[in-house]
């Protein structure tokens, strides 16, 4: 969420959940909505039938786009040329809003000047989309009342994920949507507590509340409240750069809570040579996932339904869950099992409970001041910032002035995707989600319905190419990129545009992030999983 | 029958819902007409949220590795091979050769804990999530 931090001073949603009832028009890109946000996407459907206007932008053909007024099938990784485009009309068309960017943002001339050398049929030349449609779309959108931007992994899953996040900003700080209700940037979190992880400090470079570790006052701080001395003051290695530190035998241990890297991450191979290359590695799940086998040791812990706590969704709003049952056999909650490998290590962390923990997260982070376990125990959640307790919470950001004072301009140029299909490998391989699995599966693959719906991997190929290649449906393919390959059986659809294939990362028989690339992002450091370049054959 | 009060674990989100559960059995998912965000709806998977919960795959003692093989261990041997382990690695190379990951899956207090065990035990700023990826 770097490039929101950086124009508006804050990476998280701007707007609510509850404002997809309210907007005039949708700006839904990267984001396959019905499938990995079903009830926002249910959310959007309704708004359509009430007269609002919908408009994607989205390479593949989504189920959401059956319900669009307009939506623009780019090439893949040309985000930034095309939301550039729509900038460029709006600003030659004079339909900015000369107001809210003369009085709330700065570096307007800067944003000019670049947008200018985008104009419709140079967009038209890079991204595929018809200057007509381009003009049409960048209407539509300024002269929507409230319209809201929503995105996923679609746009920040790219080397260049950052500046497609900070042009989605630019196109709204430009057109005055934001600071109000209904309008804004909205990046649909994937997992359900991402945002809460974030929040807590589960980064490198800041404590909770987003609180930089480099600032000799916060540092203060922490060290009287946890009675310590020496606290680390230098940001620490970005989950990207642990993998590398790894395989070059600077890092030497890993201690994993909750998650499934060897899954998760591109370039699988890559991580496995990290992961064997550690001298200890311990993982913490309520599963042995394929992390886990490879792990010196294992701890059980204590699923959702097992543990009080609380969990803060895609619009900052945290809520607290109760526990239903105990855990399993000798499984224990995570936050038991960190306490007493503390105090084993010579730093006793004593808590009675999770609302003690939360009673020091109050008093340590600004934005969650007020969220308590006395006030979320009588209501249905607490939206951040809500710096006390007679606060209400906060359901739009930046109403009358952005969280860093003035919204920054942040003009990108385009810059396309790191790999590019060639003659030997002429595919694109872009990866997501479906509906019927979570991340990389290690819950929802132990739900048989969910089992049943999607029991496998499928590789959807549009029936041009699949008829070139001679491939009919449901046969086996082998997909090959620089890095390795896997077989799975082809689905022929429309949903992919030509030269285009699409694939999913749950499934561990055919481990899709063998193939792509970790080349990532400069500044977020997020890996370019959403392209590559492979090659497509028949499987004899 | 009880019912608790929870949240969806499987995406951003955060529908509510309450577990119904007899003695230390789950039985079903019921979802909350209260919340605002899901109105008294579900999608698929918050509605078998609950399935995984009690499957036999589940984890239900601490693993060692010992001669290449995890083998079941104490909770007490277990947390003290983890707490040594780190300890003298971090004695012999420093807290920068230690990292930690936290999780996009399990709460705040834990999240805020994690960060606290590897930042104030530990010393180190080595910490992230999996959710960039
Ligand atoms: S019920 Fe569906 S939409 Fe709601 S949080 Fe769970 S997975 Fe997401």
């Amino acid at each position: 969420m770097v490039g929101l931090a950086a124009t508006f001073g804050s990476g998280a949603m701007t707007n609510s959940i509850n404002d997809f009832d309210e907007a005039d028009l949708f700006l839904v890109t990267g984001s396959n909505t019905t499938e990995q946000h079903p009830l926002i996407g249910s959310r959007i459907i309704n708004a359509k039938q009430r007269g609002a206007q919908l408009l994607i932008i989205d390479p593949r053909d989504i189920p959401l786009a059956k319900f669009a007024d307009l939506h623009l099938r780019h090439n893949i990784g040309t985000d930034v040329a095309v939301l550039n485009g729509m900038m460029n009309v709006i600003i030659e068309e004079g339909l900015y809003d000369k107001e809210f960017v003369a009085t709330r943002t700065e570096n307007f001339e800067q944003l000019k000047e670049v947008v200018s050398k985008y104009p419709p049929k140079t967009v038209e030349k890079i991204s595929g989309i018809a200057a007509a449609d381009l003009k049409k779309a960048a209407r539509m959108y300024a002269k929507a009342d409230k319209a809201m931007i929503a995105y996923a992994m679609g746009i920040t899953q790219h080397t260049t994920g950052v500046d497609n996040v900070k042009s989605c900003a630019n196109l709204a700080m430009l057109t005055g949507h934001l600071g109000r209700a209904a309008v804004g940037v909205n990046p649909l979190r994937g997992q359900n507590n991402v945002q809460g992880a974030c929040d807590m400090g589960g980064l490198p470079n800041v404590y909770s509340s987003y609180q930089p570790v480099i600032d000799a006052a916060v540092k203060k701080k922490f060290e009287d409240a946890w009675k310590v001395e020496g606290l680390d003051d230098k940001p620490g290695l970005t989950i990207t750069d642990m993998m590398d530190a790894a395989q070059k035998g600077e890092l030497k241990a890993l201690y994993i809570m909750g998650e499934n890297p060897l899954m998760s991450d591109p370039n699988t191979t890559h991580i496995e040579q990290s992961l064997s290359n550690l001298d200890f590695l311990v993982i913490q799940d309520i599963f042995l996932s394929e992390t886990a086998k490879k792990a010196d040791v294992v701890l059980p812990a204590a699923s959702f339904a097992e543990k009080e706590g609380t969990y803060t969704n895609t619009e900052r709003k945290a809520q607290l869950a109760y526990q239903a049952v105990s855990p399993p056999g000798q499984a224990r909650p995570d936050w038991q099992i960190i306490c007493a490998v503390s105090k084993l290590a010579g730093y006793p962390m004593d808590y009675a409970s999770p609302a003690d923990i939360m009673k020091e997260i109050n008093s340590l982070s600004p934005s969650y001041g007020g969220i308590t376990y006395e006030r979320l125990s009588n209501n249905t959640g607490l939206q951040w910032p809500c710096p006390n307790v007679e606060h209400p919470g906060t359901a739009f950001l930046h109403k009358d002035k952005f969280s860093k004072g003035l919204g920054t301009f942040m003009p990108c140029e385009f810059k396309p995707p790191a790999e590019m299909p060639d003659d030997e490998y002429d595919f694109m391989l872009t990866t997501g989600r479906v509906y019927y699995q979570f991340h990389t599966g290690t819950m929802t693959r132990r739900v048989n319905i969910l089992e049943r719906e999607a029991p496998e991997a499928l590789l959807e190929i549009n029936p041009d190419d699949a008829k070139k290649l001679g491939i009919r449906n449901k046969e086996k393919v082998e997909v090959s990129s620089r890095r390795g390959s896997v077989q799975l059986k082809a689905e022929v659809t429309e949903r992919v545009p030509p030269k285009v294939v699409f694939s999913t990362f749950h499934f561990n028989e055919a481990c899709i992030n063998l193939l792509t690339n970790s080349a990532f992002d400069p500044v977020a450091k997020i890996p370019e999983y959403k392209s590559c370049a492979v090659k497509i054959r028949r499987c004899a | 029958m009880k019912r608790t009060r929870s949240v969806c674990p499987f995406c951003g989100c955060g529908c509510s819902f309450y577990i119904l559960s007899e003695g230390d059995r789950v039985v079903g998912i019921e979802p909350s007409p209260e919340n605002p965000v899901n109105k008294g709806m579900l999608c698929v998977k918050g509605w078998n949220a609950h399935e995984f919960i009690h499957s036999p795959e589940r984890l239900t003692k601490p693993l060692i590795r010992k001669k290449g093989e995890l083998v079941e261990a104490s909770w007490e041997e277990a947390l003290k091979l983890v707490a040594e382990k780190l300890l003298g690695i971090k004695e012999k190379f420093g807290p920068r050769a230690l990292a930690f990951l936290c999780s996009a899956k399990v709460s705040n207090e834990e999240n805020f804990l994690f960060m606290k065990l590897a930042r104030a035990a530990f010393k180190t700023n080595n910490v992230d999530h999996c959710a960039r990826l």
